[in-house]
């Protein structure tokens, strides 16, 4: 089996765009794979769709997204529970050759980013009629 | 009593992977057990729940994302706030799974309000995967502000 879309190395090195100090988390995803190609669901809760950053570059699909501080604002009196956090995500997958780079889709509703990766048309299953020779 | 052939060194006797399912069945009933403890109630998990109080409110926010407004239920119970519900896979979504992080089935989430509140007043909101209830102080939970009066 090909690398398919898999989860790429999340450790990479430090570089000027990416400074050590950064912390991402890897949100959690929901992949399904049919005939035309890929749905990969991202769970974002408490992500507005405006901290979502979605690239395709060098066969590879980035998810970025950052969550503001919730349950904030100086109108807090006491906290009793805290579970929820702020923070910074991230997922790398590596995209199989037969997917369609331009092809990708993505959608964000109630915190749920919905992304649609389609193989390119070469790769698409095609049904061939068989007609009765005469 | 049940009349059996005693077979000793039958396959399902021996087989060490039958010995293995066996085992499978006591960590089940282990965490059969443990999610009928009080609080669980047959519920599978429970997501990410802030709890704070504002000057007037008590607000509680639960992180669940891809839900329905009508898949949530909320119930006030004396002074305790339970939120549960469903979260079901998308009927429309096809295709093998590949790859699955997302949990799925019933939740349940209990709390004991800090102070009292009004129950008619409660409101509750989803919004980018954060169900937001806000439920009222009771006036006498209310900080009072007094008056000096002059001597």
């Amino acid at each position: 089996m090909s690398t398919q879309i898999s989860p790429a190395n999340q450790n990479q090195p430090a570089t000027a765009a990416t400074p050590r100090q950064l912390h991402y988390t890897a949100p959690a995803i929901q992949l399904l794979q049919d005939a035309e190609g890929y749905l990969l669901e991202v769970e974002l809760p408490g992500v507005p769709s405006k901290n979502v950053e979605l690239t395709v570059a060098d066969g590879q699909l980035t998810i970025l997204a950052h969550r503001p501080e919730p349950s904030g604002g100086p109108k807090v009196v006491r906290h009793w529970v805290q579970e929820r956090s702020a923070g910074n995500f991230k997922r790398v997958f590596d995209l199989d050759p037969s997917i369609d780079p331009a092809s990708v889709t993505a959608e964000m509703h109630d915190g749920l980013l919905t992304i649609k990766l389609r193989k390119a048309a070469a790769h698409q299953p095609r049904r061939i009629s068989v007609t009765s020779g005469s | 009593m049940k009349l059996t052939t005693y077979r000793p060194f039958a396959p399902e006797v021996w087989s060490p992977l039958e010995r293995l399912n066996s085992l499978k069945d006591l960590f089940d009933s282990a965490f059969a057990l443990a999610t009928q403890l009080p609080g669980w109630q047959g519920a599978v998990w429970a997501p990410p729940l802030d709890v704070y109080e504002t000057e007037n409110s008590v607000i509680v926010e639960l992180e669940l994302a891809g839900m329905k407004k009508e898949d949530f239920d909320i119930s006030l119970e004396n002074d305790v706030l339970t939120i549960s519900g469903q979260r079901t896979v998308s009927k429309e979504r096809e295709g093998e799974s590949l790859r699955g992080e997302r949990f799925f089935g019933s939740f349940r989430r209990s709390f004991t309000l800090p102070v009292p509140v009004q129950a008619d007043g409660v409101k509750a909101t989803y919004q980018d995967g954060v169900l937001r209830v806000e439920l009222p102080k009771a006036e006498e939970a209310k900080p009072r502000k007094i008056a000096i009066t002059q001597g």
